[in-house]
């Protein structure tokens, strides 16, 4: 598999097998995550994306009877190693999910739910940072006046920023996204897209797509899988431009699903 | 082979679903039409709150009977409900489903024990030992509290459960996702998405212990009294009216009737708050 590196490795996934049960999800997956770069899995649905992806943040640990068997580096520590502190590494490794999840509490309280997380309780310290990460959300013009009101009451695209706003908070290296535009209309998807182009400056990216033009817009390197399998990982444009497999081809030309 | 048509199985249906609740209705009428006019008669400040209560002279003041009920309740509560909630939640979110979904009905199932076995067990095994550690008669408030706060437990912990489950996934993925443990999701998130339910959970237990009757007359003791320690022997409302049934006539028969109208209207307003409780749960969601 021909990939072109050019900044530095984040994550490094080698070898790696996922089973619900008996059923096998994840069949000798390989990918490498680089710094500061978006990195898209596309592929049909059912195949496997969304499992690799929660495989990176251990939130398959939360689902009974997964088995997971390969090496998932995060900067050259295995994060399945025994002893990993599972409730840390999420604070490195934070996701944002398909449908938006602001717990039903104020807005206040869901920017600040990982804060006081970590034990952060200080007014000033609490104020400061939610201010900051509302705006690196670019919600906080939409949201100040409001902070107490119900995170459930905000349109469906302000509350999936709100979830990014709530990741900032706690400064993570890498953000996982499943499918976060999925339920946003177009114009709120742009807006995402161009809010995750902005905070690869700082963070190390990777989305799950079902949606091509999606992946070809936003990512700078691309995985597409099927049934479980990495079939390609190439950079965005090799991968949609000259794919070196057959079967990418024949999904990126829209002859599959 | 069709045995009833259509419309012959709706009026069946009917009939039996209007004579169901014509039923109730009738019970219910029953108690207001015998108590309300001895409430007006005998004056309802009277009624409520003198300490008086000698049916062969003619006096008929239930209030030491409104505190006991009151105190018996409240200690089933702080007995019961940190019990259940905390059973609830250890039971919905730390144990693995498959034994949860094992447990569950086996608690409920002890809500089918009749209370007569509840107060057979508070008579030999509870109050000795609170007599012979505590002292006082044994028989008592606090005997009587333990074994309402335990008969409440089923209420308490099935409802309290299924509200903690209906919280979505969603809540408890993003909580984890943000490098929180177990409790502080729990904590932070499934009890505050809950919280209505396990309100109601408790207040529907409260309508069970105020409402209970035969488990509450074999272990309060039962002496007409205000009590001033929970050692000591209490009468509450639906035992008053259970112990002088059998022999009550004229005004004495009214007054325990009358009673019967302060518990009815009690319980109702404790399962319209419950119900309150739920409905705002469900709004939300
Ligand atoms: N909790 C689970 N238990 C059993 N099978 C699952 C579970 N989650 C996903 N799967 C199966 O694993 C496969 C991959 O699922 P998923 O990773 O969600 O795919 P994608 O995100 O690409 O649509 C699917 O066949 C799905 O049915
Ligand atoms: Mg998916």
């Amino acid at each position: 598999m021909e990939s072109k590196i050019f900044a530095p490795l984040k994550m490094e996934i080698s070898n790696v097998d996922l089973f619900y049960g008996k059923f096998q999800a994840l069949k000798s997956v390989n990918m490498a995550v680089q710094q500061n770069i978006i990195t898209a899995l596309i592929g049909p649905s059912g195949c496997g994306k969304s499992t690799l992806l929660r495989a990176l943040n251990r939130m398959n640990d939360l689902i009974p009877g997964v088995k997971i068997t390969g090496k998932i580096l995060l900067d050259q520590t295995d994060i399945y190693k025994s002893g990993m502190a599972v409730t840390e590494l999420r604070t490195r490794v934070g996701m944002v999910f398909q449908r938006p999840n602001p717990f039903p509490l104020s807005i206040y309280d869901n920017v600040a739910y990982g804060l006081r997380v970590a034990g952060i309780t200080g007014k000033k310290e609490l104020n400061e940072i939610v201010e900051k990460s509302l705006v690196g959300a670019w919600l906080w013009d939409q949201v100040k006046d409001k902070l107490n009101r119900s995170a459930l009451d905000l349109p469906l695209d302000q509350q999936q920023r709100l979830c990014v706003a709530r990741l900032l908070t706690i400064q993570p290296e890498v953000i996982l996204m499943d499918e976060p535009c999925s339920s946003l209309d177009p114009i709120a998807t742009m807006k995402i897209e161009e809010l995750m182009i902005e905070l690869k400056k700082n963070y190390t990216i990777v989305i799950v797509t079902h949606n091509m033009q999606q992946a070809s817009r936003v990512s700078d390197y691309t995985g597409y899988m099927l049934l479980g399998e990495m079939i390609e990982f190439n950079d965005t444009k090799t991968l949609f431009t000259r794919p070196s497999k057959q079967l990418t081809e024949d999904y990126i030309s829209g002859k599959y699903g | 082979m069709k045995l009833f048509g259509e419309k012959a199985v709706r009026r069946i249906l009917m009939v039996t679903a209007f004579s169901a609740l014509s039923g109730l209705l009738l019970i219910a009428l029953f108690i207001l039409n015998e108590g309300l006019p001895f409430i007006f008669k005998y004056g309802i400040k009277e009624f409520l709150f003198s300490s008086d209560w000698y049916p062969h002279l003619g006096k008929f003041g239930i209030y030491p009977m409104i505190v006991a009920s009151l105190w018996v309740t409240l200690g089933a509560m702080i007995v019961g409900a940190p019990l259940g909630v905390f059973g609830a939640i250890f039971l919905s979110e730390y144990t693995p489903r498959p034994v949860m979904k094992i447990i569950k009905p086996t608690i409920e199932l002890l809500a089918a024990i009749p209370s007569v076995v509840y107060g057979f067990i508070g008579v030999m095994v509870l109050a000795p030992i609170i007599r012979a550690n505590f002292g006082g008669p044994g028989l008592s408030l606090l005997a009587a509290s333990i074994i309402l706060g335990i008969m409440i437990l089923p209420t308490v912990i099935s409802i309290s459960i299924d509200s903690i489950l209906a919280v979505p996934q969603s809540y408890r993925e993003g909580s984890y996702a943000l490098g929180a443990t177990t409790w502080q999701t729990t904590h932070m998130v499934t009890i505050k998405a809950s919280k209505s339910g396990i309100i109601a959970s408790i207040i529907l237990g409260l309508g069970r212990a105020i409402g209970e009757t035969m488990a509450v007359i074999m272990v309060a003791g039962n002496s007409v009294n205000i009590p001033n320690t929970p050692l000591d022997s209490v009468r509450t409302l639906t035992a008053n009216i259970a112990l002088e049934m059998s022999y009550a006539t004229g005004m004495h028969r009214q007054a325990l009737f009358a009673t019967g109208v302060v518990l009815l209207i009690v319980i109702i307003i404790l399962n319209s708050l419950a119900s309150v409780a739920i409905r705002k749960r469900m709004v939300k969601r």
